[in-house]
This record gives structure tokens, sequence and C-alpha cells, in this order.
């Protein structure tokens, strides 16, 4: 006890001497304050998107999509894919370099596809036709596939869920379910480790070895040139406080203004802007194990039941801030489809009480999670418990934050023992825009995504995704998917919303893109 | 959250000089908990709103006709909700102070009347004293999961040994007093000699006692909503009214100073009393000014 | 005297004990999955179970219990489970703002309301008295973060005269640590000037219903001699207890006045390692403040018999 006592006062000691040697704060130096806390530093191991964005600021990946969805080559230099579409053979471009100042090998590259292999679904698929992968020197790779795919490249370049961030092999060799603990990485930006406090900072500053692509900047393909010397990312967990951090010049930008709180930015000096226009899905699914989802008819009629226009409105308010759709992979984007889209989207209580009467339902409790430490979520758990309540449901609601709901979620047994019966979740439209990527339509029984549905046919039309040959064939399967998913109830959207980013004027050259990137960002003194 | 009846000093006396014509402040309290209690009972018939009706066209407005005191961000009326929410801070305001204090006079008879078990119950009561009550609470309440019975617990399992102390004190000094060793060495039933000559006597601290209890209670089911691991959002309690609208604060500050205003009087009167009571029980008091 | 000092230490072992007992025990049986937690939202069952697996989340209960304690006595206090930084070293980095707070706010109710118990006294059953005393019961009945709002709503938000959030340490920039640290000083010291005041109050009140006082005045000392020599010193040593017990209750206060004011102390680590279960940080910074509010006790108790002379042991 007398020792801690002792070592804690001594490193607070420490910690104060450093404070007070510690240069004065950088004029070039951008203050960004994101949704929500980094927890992870991990972007493999952890979805998580506030992980993904640090990783955006410290690694490379292999291949970059740009605005027009279009995969460009990105630490790659060129590509050949053989005739028969087997052999995919990539050549690093020159100048790539680890923060030491080591160069970025090949034997880096493929530790890192494999580590993620392991643990990205879209990855997972790919190893699962991947003959071999191989390195053929220092710049060259070879992958070798048993069958024919077009999504090798997408795969590559996919921005969220987890993107191919490429790490050094000796942090690439930690097991995918351990976090690393190397943070050098070959992206615009230099991790600084010592400066890190979790939920206060962390820190990062211009990486000096990186040598940028000559292309014009496009989300995540062309030039990534760091433009301030110094980003410090700034945890604030009240969204109100951040919004009146931003207006004050404490900090210039700010990933996420509610909605409802837009009427305080101060428009002069803050320029507000939807930088991602592709958004988010919003979605519930049902255990499909126990009473009363368990039934079919149930499901449907809770599908009935179900209006996202009420649901959207209660949580968002201005309808310019949300968006209906009922497409499985999102609205705008290349698998949209209309099949059963119409009857997702608009309630029928009357149509819900005829099938729950159909169905038997005697009234077994429906708990649904209802999330209330996320600003965006905390609404929609109790409007879609009134809309079932409405319907005849008998509704209630569990709350927890979303770490515990996470946790809880994994229980398969009955409500009566701290079962479920639906969660609300919500993914970003790029990790849920077709059948490879999505979690939501997967039904893989018990060892699958929660909500367990065990639906074998659409299992297989996945794998037929994965090896059909142009987008018109794997357009059709995905409107199939869509198809069964939604007569199955696997799961339902609820709607989709983008965020409204914040910066001050002084702060010129933020590009939009579906995560948040930091580069071609500057900042003026005035 | 503030554990007044810990300091070792003595109440301010309100009635002590001169009694009788300066009790108001003691008066007004008691008026105000008893038009409190009355919204509590009947407060479904002071309002026709649904304090759990979800009204999305009409969310976060200003005072009106209509709603009194306003709406919250998911479109519910926030004067129904805060009249609800008396009734739910009551509730666990009361139930809190009379199992704590069922609770403490259980275990302080024990220990202050069996020294065997005294030594571990105290060294335990000490444990639990020295985590810093809001810690404990939110620990309990987050890792438990939030709902009425553990947010319950986390505000009786800190506040529960303080009573257990008062109480084995108080037994403690009867023990030594003539007429208990009498009744001991007359053979006396144990459960006699306590409910007869210990329990009567620990009955005025211990009211006392009870009123900070409650007070401390309110304030920290308040405290652990603020926080966001008290009572699930959907159960209309001012803690929860003030921690939804702290993200509104800004453009409708009544979220905050409504269900704040009727939660500040009602502590406040608690404590009024209780210091009134305190005055009134403890004759040392009365004695020496 | 050095009998009773080392038998008061001897008597804190088992507290500690006892103390680290009921923290292991708590998070223990904790439902939230620390493994699910730090794999997101799209991991396995069978990912899980190999983090689990990692973490020693697998092994019996009085196993982990037993390895927990045998690290804490070789100073090792684990790794939290989401950042992966050692435990002492985040703790140690939160221990700045929060002492800054503590010690601002100690030393503001102090001077505020010893002076304000000392006059009520004096003016014992005439209006200011009783409205002191009033304002200070409605001092400990309004929550900390209903004070902080209003506080943020008048002199931040309208008058613009502080910053609405934040915390800077003093050495640092000593400009802006008086900007921030004003309004959530002046949050938290309501609770404490109330409590301080009406302490001290009483405790001069009580000195003067003592014979050495009786005795001053039957002499014909000047009333206001009476008060200043002979009452406030003796009321001294009551007063000391209750700043000392006043700065243990502080440490509950500062978790909310963190929360409001945004400021990264020790506080607000509590609620963010409790949300994301990181269970070594939790339990380690449980212990911690109950070591303080057991060390605050300690210092007071011996305090007690130094400066007490009418205290023997």
């Amino acid at each position: 006890m007398r020792y801690f006592n002792f070592r804690a006062a001594g490193l607070s000691a420490a910690l104060f001497g450093a404070a007070m040697f510690a240069p004065p704060a950088l004029a070039n130096e951008l203050r960004v304050v994101m949704e929500s806390r980094l927890g992870n530093l991990d972007p493999i191991m952890s979805a998580s998107h506030q992980t993904r964005d640090h990783g955006y600021l410290i690694y490379d990946t292999l291949f970059g999509l740009d605005a027009d969805q279009k995969v460009q080559p990105q630490m790659v230099d060129s590509y050949t894919v053989s005739d028969d579409g087997l052999v995919y053979t990539f050549t690093l471009r020159d100048g790539l370099a680890w923060t030491d100042g080591t160069p970025v090998t090949t034997e880096d590259v493929i530790a890192s596809i494999k580590r993620w292999g392991q643990r990205d679904r879209m990855g997972i698929a790919l190893m699962s036709i991947t003959d071999s992968l191989e390195a053929k020197d220092a710049k060259t790779f070879v992958l070798t596939l048993t069958s024919p795919s077009g999504v090798v490249l997408e795969a590559f370049a996919k921005p969220s869920g987890v993107p191919l961030f490429i790490m050094p092999k000796e942090a690439a060799a930690t097991p995918f379910t351990e976090q690393i603990t190397d943070y050098r990485g070959s992206g615009p930006f230099r991790f600084l480790p010592e400066a890190y406090e979790p939920g206060v900072k962390s820190v990062y500053v211009k990486n000096e070895a990186y040598v940028p692509r000559s292309e014009p900047p496009s989300w995540f393909a062309g030039a990534k040139i760091a433009k301030v010397d110094r980003i410090e990312r700034i945890e604030m967990p009240d969204p109100l406080t951040a919004v009146n951090a931003l207006n004050s010049g404490e900090i210039d930008y700010l990933q996420t203004i509610p909605p409802d709180l837009l009427p305080l930015v101060q428009t002069d000096v803050i320029k507000t802007d939807k930088l991602d226009q592709l958004g988010y899905q919003i979605s519930i699914r049902m255990n499909f194990l126990q009473p009363p989802f368990d039934n079919k008819l149930v499901r449907q009629a809770a599908l009935a039941a179900l209006g996202q226009e009420e649901i959207m409105q209660a949580q968002f308010g201005d309808p310019e801030s949300y968006q209906i759709c009922g497409a499985a992979f999102g609205c705008g984007l290349p698998y949209e489809s209309d099949v059963m889209a119409e009857e997702v989207v608009k309630p029928d209580p009357e149509k819900a009480k005829a099938l729950l009467k159909e169905a038997g339902y005697n009234g077994e409790p429906v708990v649904i999670f209802h999330v209330s430490d996320i600003s965006t979520m905390s609404a929609l758990a109790p409007t879609i418990a009134q809309q079932l309540r409405e319907a005849g449901f008998n509704v209630e609601l569990a709350t927890t934050d979303f770490m515990t709901m996470l946790s809880r979620r994994a229980n398969q047994g009955p409500t009566s023992e701290g079962g479920w019966s639906i969660f609300v979740t919500s993914w970003h439209n790029t990790e849920i825009e077709d059948p490879l990527r999505n979690y939501m339509i997967t039904a893989e029984g018990r060892e699958g995504y929660a909500g367990w549905a065990d639906v074998p046919e659409i299992g297989e039309k996945i794998h037929d995704f994965l090896l059909a040959s142009d987008y018109d064939a794997r357009k059709k399967i995905a409107d199939d998917i869509q198809g069964v998913v939604y007569d199955e109830v696997v799961f339902v959207p609820i709607g989709g919303f983008a965020r409204v980013t914040g910066y001050s004027s002084k702060v010129e050259g933020v590009l939009p893109a579906p995560a948040n990137i930091f580069w071609n960002i500057s900042k003026s003194e005035n | 959250m503030q554990k007044v009846q810990d300091l070792p000093g003595k109440a301010p006396a309100a009635a002590r000089s001169r009694p009788r014509s300066r009790d108001w402040p003691v008066r007004v309290a008691c008026a105000f908990l008893v038009f409190i209690l009355i919204v509590a009972v009947v407060g479904p018939f002071l309002t026709s709103g649904d304090p759990l009706h979800i009204n999305a066209a009409n969310r976060i407005k200003p005072p009106s006709a209509e709603h009194l005191f306003g709406t919250d961000a998911m479109g519910r009326d926030v004067f129904a909700r805060v009249i609800y929410g008396a009734r739910t801070s009551i509730i666990v305001g009361f139930v809190a102070a009379l199992a704590s204090l069922l609770l403490g006079l259980a275990v302080g008879l024990l220990a202050g009347y069996f020294p065997l078990a005294d030594a571990t119950i105290m060294r335990v009561m000490d444990g639990i004293m020295s985590i810093p009550s809001i810690v404990l609470a939110v620990a309990l309440v987050a890792i438990t999961g939030a709902n009425l019975g553990t947010v319950l617990i986390a505000i009786i399992v800190p506040e529960f040994p303080r009573v257990v102390r008062l109480v084995r004190g108080v037994i403690l000094s009867l023990r030594s007093e003539p007429y208990v060793e009498a009744a001991i060495s007359l053979a006396t039933p144990t459960w006699r000699i306590l409910f007869r000559h210990m329990l009567p006597n620990t009955l005025a601290p211990l009211i006392v006692q009870g009123s900070f209890v409650l007070a401390s209670a309110i304030l920290t089911e308040a405290a652990l909503s603020f926080l966001g691991v008290g009572l699930p959002p959907e159960i209309p309690s001012w803690g929860n009214i003030m921690a939804e609208g702290r993200t509104y604060f800004q453009l409708r500050p009544g979220l905050i100073f409504f269900p704040g205003i009727f939660l500040a009087l009602t502590v406040l009167s608690i404590n009024l009393i209780g210091d009134a009571l305190r005055d009134r029980f403890d004759p040392k008091l009365e004695k020496r000014h | 005297m050095l009998g009773y000092i080392v038998r008061r230490l001897l008597s804190t072992i088992p507290v500690l004990g006892v103390v680290a007992l009921i923290v292991f025990l708590l998070l223990h049986f904790a439902p939230g999955d620390p493994a699910a937690i730090m794999a997101g939202d799209s991991a396995t069952p069978a990912q899980l179970a190999e983090i689990r697996q990692r973490l020693g989340l697998d092994k019996p209960v009085f196993v982990q219990f037993f390895y927990w304690l045998d690290q804490l006595r070789q100073g090792n206090f684990g790794t939290s489970l989401h950042s992966n930084k050692p435990v002492a070293e985040m703790i140690a980095a939160r221990v700045g703002p929060t002492l800054s707070l503590a010690v601002t706010t100690m030393t503001f109710s102090i001077l505020v309301a010893i002076p304000l118990g000392v006059y009520a006294a004096w003016a014992r059953g005439r209006l200011s008295d009783r409205l002191v005393m009033t304002l200070a019961v409605l001092g400990f009945s309004t929550p900390v973060f209903v004070t902080g709002y209003m506080l943020i709503y008048l002199l931040s938000l309208k008058a613009g005269w502080f910053p609405v959030q934040g915390f800077a340490s003093l050495a640092s920039d000593p400009i802006r640590f008086a900007r921030t640290i004003t309004l959530p000083t002046l949050a938290l010291s309501t609770v404490y000037i109330a409590l301080i005041a009406r302490i001290s109050r009483s405790s001069v009140l009580e000195i003067l219903g003592e014979d050495f006082i009786r005795t001053a005045r039957a002499k014909g000392v000047p009333e206001r001699s009476v008060f200043l020599r002979h009452a406030l010193r003796n009321a001294a040593v009551p007063i000391i207890t209750v700043i000392g017990s006043g700065a243990a209750f502080l440490i509950g206060g500062v978790v909310v006045a963190e929360s409001v004011f945004n400021i990264p102390g020790l506080g607000r680590l509590v609620v963010e390692s409790v949300l994301a279960r990181d269970y070594p940080l939790i339990q380690s910074l449980i212990l911690l403040l109950s070591v303080i509010y057991i060390g605050i006790n300690l210092v007071i108790d011996l305090l007690y018999t130094l400066f007490d002379p009418r205290i023997r042991y």
C-alpha cells in the first residue's frame, strides 16, 4: 500500500515536472474532438470507428477507395491479374518507410494481410479461396486464388469495418486477439505513445518521412499530405460541452454536432458540413432462438408494426438530418434494391395485429436493449417499444450502455435468464453495402452474429456473390438475398443518417470522406 | 452524496434560543414536504400528460399552456415527468432510508450486544465506509445493471454502515447501565433485553439519522442518474430528466432547472426537518445554551 | 501516545483487506464481459473465448484474487484492458487535476465558511444568523451538477467570463488554470462552505458554553476579546476535524464536478473505467480512493491526539 502511494506520488511529480518544461503549444496544431472516446489502439483487433480513424492517421493501405467509389492503388504502384483471374501480382511503390526509417517490405504486407484475414469478415472470405500469398522480392508479392473472385481489390480497399491497414511485421505478428504495442506506421502522421492519455487525449505529429502520391486526394486515394504539424485529439464526452468549445475556439474540429444543437453553432466562425455523405444505417436484429421471435409470423408482425419515419424523427428531429431507406445494402449504393423495401419502411399496425393473432402470440415479453450512452441512439429503443406496444406486443426495455450491451447480447438464453429479444445497432454504409461485408443479413446459426438466425440459403447466396464474375450477376444475387432476409426478418433497417461535422473557419482543406481523415487540412493563424 | 450526518458537529438549532416565533423555516419545510408527498401520491390526477408517451413531432419545445414545462428530446411532457418523478424520488428515498435503518439496526444490535461478532462486523463496516459512497454506488449500479432494485442497493450499501455505527454506540453505552446489568444478572432472555431496554433508546437517534439518509438517498439517486448509471431513462425521475436534458440545457435550461429546483427544495425541507428533530431529541444541546 | 499511533496504524490493515475483497468480488460477479468490449461489435464466440483465456478470465475466482493481491504487493497494478497502458501510469496522469480541484475547493471553502460560521455564532438567533444557516442547508441540499449548470449558464454562457469546460495545469498555463478551475471550485464549494460554516458555528457556540468562558465573562473581559481569544482558539480543533472529513467527502463530489466541467481527473476516470469494464483500472482506483480516505482519517485522528489536550489515550 505504502509503496503504491510513494510510486504514484513520484509519477505525478514527474508529470508535473514534464508539464513545467513542455514546449508551448504549436501554432500549427489542429485540435479535434471526436464523437466517442478512443479506446483500443489496434485497428485490426477492434472494429470501433474511433480506432479505425486513428488507423487512417498513422497507417497506409494497399488500395484506397476514391470519391467515385473506384478502387485506386495507394501503397501499391502497379498490379497485374492473370487471364484466368487466379493470380494477382502486386508491386509496392517507392519511398514507403516506417516511422523509424526502415523500409516497408512485402514481408510486412503479407503479415498484415494474414492478421486481417483472420479477423475481418471480407478478409476471412478472401482467405477461404486463397491458395497462396507469397513475396517474390522486397517489393513484389503474389496472391493465388483457388477460384476467381471479382472482389479482391474491393476487399483490400475496404474503407471501414476492419480496413486492411499495413503494419510492420513485428506488430502484425501479434495474435489478432491481442492488442499491438508497436505503433509504428507508414501513414501521413505519427502517433506519440508517450503523450497518449486514454480518455483525455491522443497526439499525432506529421510523419516527415511520408512520401505522398502525386494524384489529388479523393477519399482514401491520392495524395495524403499532412498540412499541420500536430493533431491533438481531445476527449469530450458531453456533446454540448464540445459545441461550446468549438464556438469559443478551444477546439478546431468537432466530428459530430447533434442536429438539435445546430442552432447553437456560431455560423460566422464555424463551418458545418456533412463530410460523410454516405452515412450510417440504423437497424435491429431479433433473437431467433427464443420466444416470441423464434416464430416467423411474430417476426413479420414486428416488421409490420415498425415504421421508420416516427423512430427517426424521435431521434433526429429535423427531417434534413435523417433518411428513410428500406434497402438492406444501403440507399444510393451499388446494391440498393427495392425488394419489399416499401413494407419495411411503412408501419402497418393492423397487419401486425392480424399476424400476431394468427401466430397465437400470448404476451411473451419482448426485451429490447436500450443503449443510453450514445446520443445518436438514445431515442430509438423507446420509440420502437412504443410502436410494438401499439401493435399488441408486451415490451420491456433493458437499459444499458453500449459496451455492456455487447456483452449481454452474447446470452442465447430466454429473457427470464438475462436473454434479449431485440438489439439496435448502426453500421456505416460502407460496412453494409454488399452481402460480403454486411453482418446484419448473415444467418449462420448459433455460431454466427448475434440474433442467430439459421438460414443456410443466405450463406449459399453470399458464396455465389463472392464467386460471381460481373456486377449484373452480383446485383441479381443481392436482390434475392434482400428478399429472403426480409421474408425471414433476419434484420430490419430503421433508417439512415449522416453526421454534421463542424470546423473553425480558420481550417481549410477539409475533405469529404466516409471516415474522418485529417490529411490535406491546414490551419491559418487568424 | 453529502454525508451530513457523519460530521461530529451539532445542529444550528433552528428553534433554540427563542422557540415558536422562529420556527417558520421548519414550518415551511414541513408544508413543502407534505405538498411533495401529496404530489407523489395523487400525481396522475394533477396532469393529463403521459410521462412516457413519445411524440416525435413535438420535441424539445419551450414551456406552453399545453406543456407547462415544455417537452424533452423525445417529445414527452416534462411537467408530467416532473410530477411522476416526485413519486420515484420519494419512493427511492423512503425505501432506501427505511431499509438502511432496519438493516443498520439489526446489524448494529448484533455488533453492540455480542462482543464476539463485534470485531468482524465493524471491520467489514469500516471497509464499506472507506470506499467513497458515490464511487461504490457507481460501481455497483454499472456492474449489476441499472434497475430500481440495484439503484436501491447501491444507495443502501454505502449508507447502512453509518446506522450500524450509531446503533452500536447507543447499545454499548446502554450495556454498562446498571439496570441493563441487573437485567442480565437476573437471566432475562436476550431478546427481551434487546427489545425492552435497548430498542426504545435507539429510536430517537434513528429518526434523526433516517431523515439524513432520506435526503442523501434522493441526492444519490439524482447523481447516479446524472452520471448515466442510475434508473433506466424510461422511468421518470428528477435525476433522469436532468440527465437527459443535459445535452439540450442551453436551448432549454428548464430541462435542468425545473426538476433541479424541485429536487433541491425537497432535500432542503428534509434537512431542515432533520435538524429540528435533532435539536429536539438532543437534550444536551438544550441544556448547554 | 506512540502505542496509540502504532495501534491505529495496525487497525487500518484489516480494513484495507476488507476493501480489497469487496472490490474484487464486486467486479468478479459483474455480468459485463471485458473480452466482448475489447473486440467490438463483430467478434465471434470463438474469438471471444480466446481473448478471455489471454486475460486469465477463465481461471477460478480465488486464483485470480490471490494473483491480484500478489501483484499489488509487488507494486504491479496491472495493465488497462483497453489502452494497454500501466494502470499506475494512467492514474498518476489523472491525479493532478483532481488534486488541484480539491485544494482550491478546500481553501476557498475554509476562507469563506469559517468567518461565516463564526459570524453566525456571534449573531446567533438574529435574522442574519438564521439566513446564513438556512442558506447553508440549501447549499448541501442542491446537487453539485445543478449548481454547476447554473454557474455555467450565468457566468460562462451569459456573461462570458469563464470557459465552459476544460483544464490546464497550473505549471503549464497559470492563467488558463485560474480561468478553468474557478467554476468547478465554486460549484463544489457551495456544499463545503455550507457544511463547514454549520460546524464552525456550533463549535464556537459549544465553546461559549464552557466554564472558562463564563469565568472570563464573569471577570469582565470584553465580549469581543472573549470571542477572539478564547472561543475561536478552542474551536479550532473540531473545525480541523470537519475540514479533514470534508476532504474525504470531496472524493465523491469531484466525480460529479469533473463530469460537468470535463476535467480529466480521477473522478472522470472512475466513470470511464466503470463504463468500459476496465477491471484492473476500476480495482486500483477504488482501492486508491479508499486508501486516501483511510489515510485522511488516520491523519485526523493523530492530529486530534496531538492538538486536543482533553483527549488522552
